[in-house]
């Protein structure tokens, strides 16, 4: 219920020492607005760390690696492993924690730039070889036209998707490249979209800077009807690359007669496994943000336990006075609790408030220079609520014991102050 | 009509236990204004405390109008007969800095959870009737010492209790304001308040009906 008198009686006390309530208040404030700043740049770090892996946080990539080193059923040490196309497809039948196993081929090797041309503008980029699913899996997005489509895989049409630096190069501003034509290492290709990474990261120029086409029409195209360059292996849903790693590498090993202990002759990579370590540190990190934080609003909430004791003894005649007229120990205690949450509440919403309005102002500078490696700075309304229920609650327990001598105040004794 | 018969009182100081009431009967009709005087150490300040339900007593039997006051009284309880039954009037005011006159008189009735409006018109009356009707909202930093105990006994009486407890109230103050609060006191007396004085002061002590003396923990008469 609104007690007029009693919230005329907190103001007063809090206004009666101004610098005292505002150092107090100040202890509060920073310890949920460190607890927010940290967690909401702890986000932003994580957010950033997970863009880069572009989707892919659960995809296996295997190519071929160094030589054997051990000889094996007849084979000497030191061999390279001539794999072709047919390791996709033994890998398709027998590997059954996959859904998808495409291969994958870039023009004159990894990596390779090739001379592009449209009209009079030239430049050099990476032709790759795709797959209609790896735009869902790997973070691109149309910008103009489509992506590639399994029609176009499965008749190995002469198409291709730019990256956006690509056609900002051999493009004129506002042109419309779909159904324009490119030269590709002499090899006319119609132009049917323009993709974007959907995620800014340090590596969106890299995947932007890129020609895709069909892979299935590379390979035709350009003489590498064998040849893979790597294979990319999604998970069935629930399946993790770790365990789906174990089984392609051993049915590979088995396929190309190499030793089961060999570690080099295939080169692989797992993105779960990183994903899964950027996770673990990040939510390290946010733990020890946690601990430092709440390190940090725990002195602020000692350092209101502490005002209120002196509040307490300050107070002890007047205590001792409203006792005499009738006041219980249930309203003492009341007053003295009321007074200590009014501080923690008011300086942890007002904290709480800096904090998200600190972390938006970070989110629009972020976007307006355009930081790679940062995702948007915040915390969650779960947080929030976390963090302001902890506060209430420390608030509670730091006044505990200036309640409990306020309550056992006997006014015989305080009004012989005197 | 208020009746102490055979109250005892020991306090432990020092591990040495002090025997402070020995026996003490008394009994004060309604409506009497009477004067208790001692020599320091007499238990003048203990037989107060345990008038006004502050204390508790040892042994013995106190009987307050109607109610009777066991000895193991609780705290809750006697918070609540003090607000009901008790008028308290103190030798330095103690009257809240930061409230007014008219707020510091209606204190009494907060904690019987009556609302302000109902509190601020008694009060008002109340300090009419002790002559600072025209104070109600003066700071006690802008009032008189006579003024502050004159706050002190409308605030005493706002509960319209069945006792008002003074201890020492014209010792802060000089002879003409002593005066006027004995006036006060006179005038509320004459309403038909049981009105109860602790002083040092024999002038004071001959404006009330009746002398108790104390004498080391026991009525002397």
């Amino acid at each position: 219920m609104w007690d007029m008198d009693r919230w005329q009686e907190i103001g007063h006390t809090l206004s009666r020492h101004k610098l005292r309530t505002g150092l107090t208040a100040f202890g509060v404030f920073w310890g949920i607005f460190m607890l927010v700043l940290l967690l909401g740049a702890g986000n932003s770090l994580k957010q950033g760390a997970i863009d880069r892996f572009s989707g892919n946080t659960n995809t296996l990539y295997i190519w071929i690696g160094s030589p054997t080193q051990y000889a094996y059923k007849g084979f000497a040490k030191g061999r390279r492993v001539d794999w072709n196309i047919d390791a996709r497809d033994m890998l398709r039948k027998k590997l059954e924690g996959a859904q998808t196993v495409v291969e994958i081929n870039e023009l004159g090797g990894w990596q390779a730039e090739q001379y592009i041309v449209h009209g009079k503008r030239s430049g050099t980029f990476v032709a790759r070889g795709t797959h209609p699913e790896v735009a869902i899996n790997s973070g691109y997005a149309p910008i103009k036209g489509r992506f590639v489509n399994a029609n176009d895989y499965a008749q190995k049409r002469k198409v291709a998707v730019l990256g956006v630096e690509v056609y900002k190069q051999i493009f004129e501003p506002n042109e419309d490249p779909v159904g324009q034509s490119i030269k590709i290492a002499g090899i006319h290709f119609m132009i049917i979209g323009v993709y974007q990474s959907v995620i800014a990261s340090e590596n969106s120029y890299r995947d932007d800077s890129r020609i895709l086409i069909p892979n299935s029409t590379l390979r035709t195209a350009f003489n590498q009807t064998e040849y893979i360059g790597s294979l990319r292996i999604k998970p069935k849903n629930g399946v993790s690359a770790a365990e789906v790693e174990e089984q392609a590498l051993t049915l590979l090993k088995e396929y190309y007669y190499v030793h089961p202990q060999d570690t080099t002759a295939f080169g692989y990579y797992n993105t779960e496994k990183n994903y899964m370590k950027v996770v673990a540190l990040f939510n390290g990190l946010n733990a020890f943000s946690w601990f430092v934080a709440l390190g940090t609003l725990l002195a602020g909430v000692i350092g209101v336990g502490n005002i209120m004791l002196i509040v307490v003894k300050e107070k002890t005649r007047e205590i001792g006075l409203r006792k005499a007229l009738g006041a219980t120990r249930g309203s003492i205690v009341g007053l003295i609790i009321q007074e200590a949450l009014v501080i923690t509440a008011l300086a942890g919403y007002i904290g709480l408030v800096t904090g998200v309005a600190v972390l938006e102002l970070f989110a629009v500078l972020l976007i307006k220079f355009d930081i790679p490696g940062f995702g948007v700075p915040s915390i969650d309304f779960t947080t929030a609520i976390l963090a302001l229920v902890l506060l209430i609650i420390s608030g509670l327990l730091a006044t505990l014991l200036p309640a409990h001598k306020a309550a056992a105040v006997n006014p015989i004794t305080a009004l012989q102050d005197d | 009509m208020i009746s102490l018969e055979g109250i005892h009182k020991h306090y432990t100081s020092d591990s040495r236990r002090l025997h402070v009431l020995k026996g003490v009967n008394l009994s004060i009709d309604d409506g009497e204004m009477v004067s208790i005087m001692g020599s320091s150490g007499s238990g003048k300040s203990t037989l107060l405390n345990i008038l006004g339900l502050l204390d508790t007593y040892d042994q013995g039997a106190y009987q307050l109008g109607d109610t009777a006051i066991s000895a193991g009284l609780s705290e809750v309880k006697a918070a609540q007969l003090r607000n009901r039954f008790i008028g308290f009037v103190f030798q330095s005011f103690n009257l809240l800095p930061f409230k007014s006159a008219l707020e510091n008189v209606a204190l009494p009735l907060y904690y019987q959870k009556i609302g302000r409006k109902a509190r601020n018109y008694r009060a008002e009356k109340l300090l009419d009737l002790v002559g600072l009707g025209e104070r109600t909202k003066n700071m006690p930093n802008e009032l008189s010492g006579g003024q502050k105990q004159r706050v002190a006994i409308a605030r005493a009486l706002i509960t319209d209790p069945r006792m008002v407890l003074a201890d020492e109230p014209t010792g802060a103050l000089d002879s003409a304001t002593t005066d006027d609060v004995m006036a006060v006191f006179k005038e509320v007396h004459r309403t038909g308040k049981t009105i109860v004085i602790v002083t040092h002061e024999h002038d004071i002590a001959e404006q009330t009906e009746r002398l108790i003396l104390l004498k080391d923990g026991q009525v002397e008469r």
